[in-house]
């Protein structure tokens, strides 16, 4: 049974390992011009304009059709797109962007530096999310001609860690469609005009979108494709039915079943791999509320870390794409990514004298104390490992009672009642552990923001790291406090991040030239094409 | 004259029952955890400051007490305005009204496809009662009655779309083929067989059940002797005399599923990928997006009325004693 468990495994691993042979091989040919794309769409977002919302269900569409500053290159360095150049003042509070030249809106105007700044500090800094963070110290962006914007910070702001979020949080809208309405009402929401290889065609709601070759394309010659059609498919095993009858090309963010995925990773004329996913991965969480005295002891949060087998349940039910986590910062960030960091490893025995010396003695039936859990809704995997959870935490006396609830439901039941005592759900990671990961654990976040410190966790140590990490402006010794951070973290467990995922994608292999950045599904796709 | 007569004191006898599903829903819904607000930081993934949410709240209208949100509503409706949707920013109105031809298309087609096929075997199985056609017919209705029909769908998907390529695996028409005229609803048609099939098949077990019944209880009765004794054909009795009586029930069932089909077919529409008002209620209430959740509601329960009505009407066809009993 387990031998054979192992063999399938093995399988999807060789799959996975594969991929980048063939890919090898279509570098060789040439281009094929035209085609249409046609990508599965699993989430109808309320609008469409990356520059108003950071999400992966937002760059899915509106990534094509709107350009951001900074992009990433293949290797996941920044590299020009809207701005040619960049350069920061020693003292880092003066970053100037050198803009492109020639570069028009899909209504033919110019872009200029006057729409840089109105985004910057009427969406960035305003309404998107994680960016009016990102530039809470943005004083003004000024424009000496129509192709420099130089944004003045009231606090050092690290070159690096702009470039790094710029690729998700830096797309540009036109100023002349926005200026003097209301933003949240703008039609252009969902129907967004930009700079980028596709203009926005049509958006018929809850069946499909339409974009079509922008033929002013400032990257000559580009795109190949012609069009790109996304398909709105609420259901996972319709959507890998139409992935297998050719009418969805590309299925991205892992929206398939977990067991249809590694069905398709087996069909030879699929790819399943988490390549071009590396911009976007997450950790799992058990997330304690520190408010229960139980849990605010720091030997219990402990013995339950020692008490899972999380080798076990990954090797079982989620193959070879995820990973052990070893903190908040996974290793698929190498610039900040610390090793030999504080772990807790199975050790079933630890775990239950633990609890004994915490003073939890084994009561009636065997049980120490209950737990209620609550899991978040999205995610196969967070169902999976919420039963993981809750018969390894049985072994050791511990009543896990599942409380099971829709988004809206987990969000304010978690993070602004805080009616829970453990929760489960993922960490996304965004490049920089400034964007969305110190959150998690730094005190003072306000009540009722979700992902963030809402666990009642106050660590002075802990603080001072992250503040310090936030301002450093070198690069090696940002590196340096961020290795503090996670030493801290892993040390003090408020909150436990044992499991490491990247997204998976289901790509049909027609398509060249996919998969070739770190978040290639967010990407413009000024380069992909279709082969006969 | 009468007939309108009629129909304005249904709809005046139906608004109670309305009012009463319609602030019964919105209670309910206050009793989910989490608001729209809520439900779209979910799907930005979060990083919303303080203040953003805060504005957020009083976009959405939000920020007062739920009796003034209530209050409102009602007004607003009073006024035959059904509010704007959260999740789609465009008035409610505008947005059933776009997800309707589907529903209605969908609805129209499995009913009738039931409703005809369902007669037609419910005769056949009747005319030959325990006998191979009635056992075949009997056995294979219960097998569709139940099976899931999200499993009929893909299992319908994975053979006619998947392997054998005769039909489309989901959506509502080619996109952007820009057909025109007949090639356009041919289209359309080649992308409703599965799911009309799908749905169809469940409700057609229910109707050659009750059509099987009907048609034996008719068969007994005293005219249906007398019109064999005097000497008319077996297809004759069927189709003048016995068919007639045997449709009531049909009639009474087609009326209330209809109702429950105008609420949509999550399921099917979901699997097939089709914009129908099912799918748009299932996400009105995940995004908490109550007037979108209300709106529907109320269009559904105006439709039914209008159903039933319909088939009063038709029992007055059938069966005039009734409508003199209705007076």
């Amino acid at each position: 049974m387990d031998m054979t468990r192992r063999r399938a495994l093995a399988t999807s691993a060789a799959i996975a390992a594969s991929v980048n042979l063939p890919h090898m091989a279509f570098a060789q040919e040439t281009p094929r011009r035209g085609g249409t794309m046609t990508v599965h769409f699993a989430t109808e977002q309320r609008i469409l304009n990356p520059s108003l919302q950071a999400s992966t269900g937002v760059y899915i569409v509106g990534g094509k059709i709107q350009e951001p500053l900074v992009d990433l290159d293949g290797a996941g360095n920044p590299a020009p797109c809207l701005a040619e150049s960049w350069e920061s003042t020693p003292d880092g509070m003066t970053i100037t962007f050198r803009l492109r030249r020639g570069v028009t809106w899909h209504d033919g105007r110019p872009f200029t530096s006057a729409d840089v700044q109105f985004t910057a500090m009427e969406m960035w800094k305003k309404i998107l999310n994680y960016g009016t963070a990102l530039q809470q110290f943005l004083d003004a962006v000024e424009t000496p001609d129509a192709h420099t914007a130089v944004f003045r910070y009231s606090r050092p702001m690290p070159l690096n860690l702009l470039l790094r979020a710029l690729p998700d949080l830096g797309y540009v809208s036109a100023k002349h469609i926005y200026e003097g309405t209301d933003i949240r009402q703008n039609p252009a929401n969902t129907a967004p005009m930009g700079t980028g290889p596709f203009r926005f065609v049509q958006y018929e709601r809850g069946q499909f979108i339409i974009a079509e070759r922008n033929p002013t394309y400032w990257r000559e010659n580009l795109p190949y494709l012609d069009r790109i059609v996304w398909r709105v498919i609420t259901d996972r095993s319709a959507a890998a039915a139409q992935m297998e009858a050719g009418q969805v090309l590309y299925s991205p963010f892992s929206s398939l079943a977990l067991a249809d995925l590694s069905r398709l990773g087996r069909d030879p004329r699929f790819e399943v791999t988490t390549r071009g996913n590396q911009g976007n991965a997450r950790t799992n969480t058990l997330e304690f509320n520190h408010r229960n005295p139980i849990l605010a002891d720091i030997r219990v949060r402990r013995a339950i870390a020692h008490a899972m087998n999380i080798p076990f349940f990954i090797e079982n039910f989620l193959g070879d794409y995820a990973k052990l986590g070893t903190g908040p910062i996974p290793s698929t960030s190498p610039d900040f990514y610390p090793t030999g960091m504080p772990q807790y490893g199975f050790d079933r025995a630890l775990a239950n004298r633990m609890l004994d010396e915490a003073g939890h003695r084994r009561g009636a039936g065997g049980v120490r104390f209950t737990l209620r859990l609550n899991p978040a809704p999205w995610g196969e995997d967070i169902a999976l490992f919420t039963t993981f959870i809750q018969q390894s935490l049985q072994e050791v006396g511990i009543r896990v009672e599942i409380v099971r609830l829709d988004a809206a439901g987990f969000l304010r039941t978690v993070y602004n009642d805080w009616n829970f005592d453990l929760a489960t759900g993922w960490h996304q990671y965004r490049n920089d552990p400034a964007v969305s990961t110190t959150v998690w654990y730094r005190s003072g976040s306000p009540r009722g923001a979700p992902w963030t410190n809402q666990f009642g966790v106050v660590d002075a140590e802990l603080d001072t790291i992250i503040d310090g990490a936030a301002t450093e402006l070198d690069p090696t010794r940002r590196k340096a406090r961020y290795e503090d951070f996670v030493r801290r973290a892993n040390t003090e467990l408020p909150i436990w991040m044992p499991i490491e995922q990247i997204f998976l994608s289901a790509i049909n292999r027609r398509l060249r030239n996919h998969s070739n950045m770190p978040r290639w599904g967010s990407s413009s796709w000024h380069d992909l094409w279709l082969a006969s | 004259m009468r007939v309108l007569a009629l129909a304005g004191r249904r709809l005046a006898a139906s608004l109670p029952s309305l009012l009463i599903i319609l602030v019964g829903m919105f209670l309910l819904l206050q009793l989910a955890p989490g608001d729209t607000v809520d439900a779209l930081i979910a799907q930005m993934g979060g990083g919303g400051d303080a203040a953003v949410v805060a504005e957020l709240r009083a976009f959405y209208g939000l920020d007062i007490s739920v009796a003034a949100q209530l209050g409102n509503y009602l007004w607003r409706l009073v006024r035959l305005d059904l509010g704007f949707s959260a999740i789609y920013g465009k008035p409610v109105s505008t947005v059933i009204m776009e997800r309707l031809p589907a529903t209605l298309l969908l609805m129209s087609a499995s009913l009738s496809f039931a409703f005809f096929f369902g007669l037609l075997f419910g005769v056949i199985a009747a005319r030959r009662v325990n006998r191979w056609p009635d056992t075949v017919i009997s056995t294979l209705g219960l097998v569709f009655y139940a099976t899931p029909s999200f499993w009929f769908g893909l299992m319908a998907i994975v053979l006619f779309s998947v392997h054998l390529q005769w039909l489309p695996a989901g959506g509502m028409e080619s996109i952007g083929a820009g057909l025109t005229g007949f090639a356009r609803l041919a289209d359309i048609a080649s992308h409703f067989v599965l799911p009309t099939l799908t749905l169809g098949l469940i409700f057609l077990a229910i109707y050659l059940r009750i059509m099987r019944a009907s048609m034996l209880e008719v068969l007994t009765l005293d005219f249906v002797r007398t019109a064999r004794a005097k000497g008319l054909d077996e297809t004759r009795i069927i189709t003048r005399h016995v068919l007639r009586n045997a449709m009531l029930p049909m009639v009474t069932l087609i009326g209330l599923q209809a109702g429950t089909m105008l609420g949509g077919s999550v399921v099917v529409e979901s699997v097939f990928s089709l914009p129908g008002l099912g799918r748009l209620a299932y996400e009105a209430v995940v995004q908490r997006d109550l007037n979108t959740l209300l709106g529907i509601v109320f269009i559904s329960a105006l439709l039914v009325i209008l159903v039933n009505f319909l088939v009063d009407l038709v029992y007055a066809q059938l069966d005039p004693r009734i409508a003199k009993g209705d007076g």
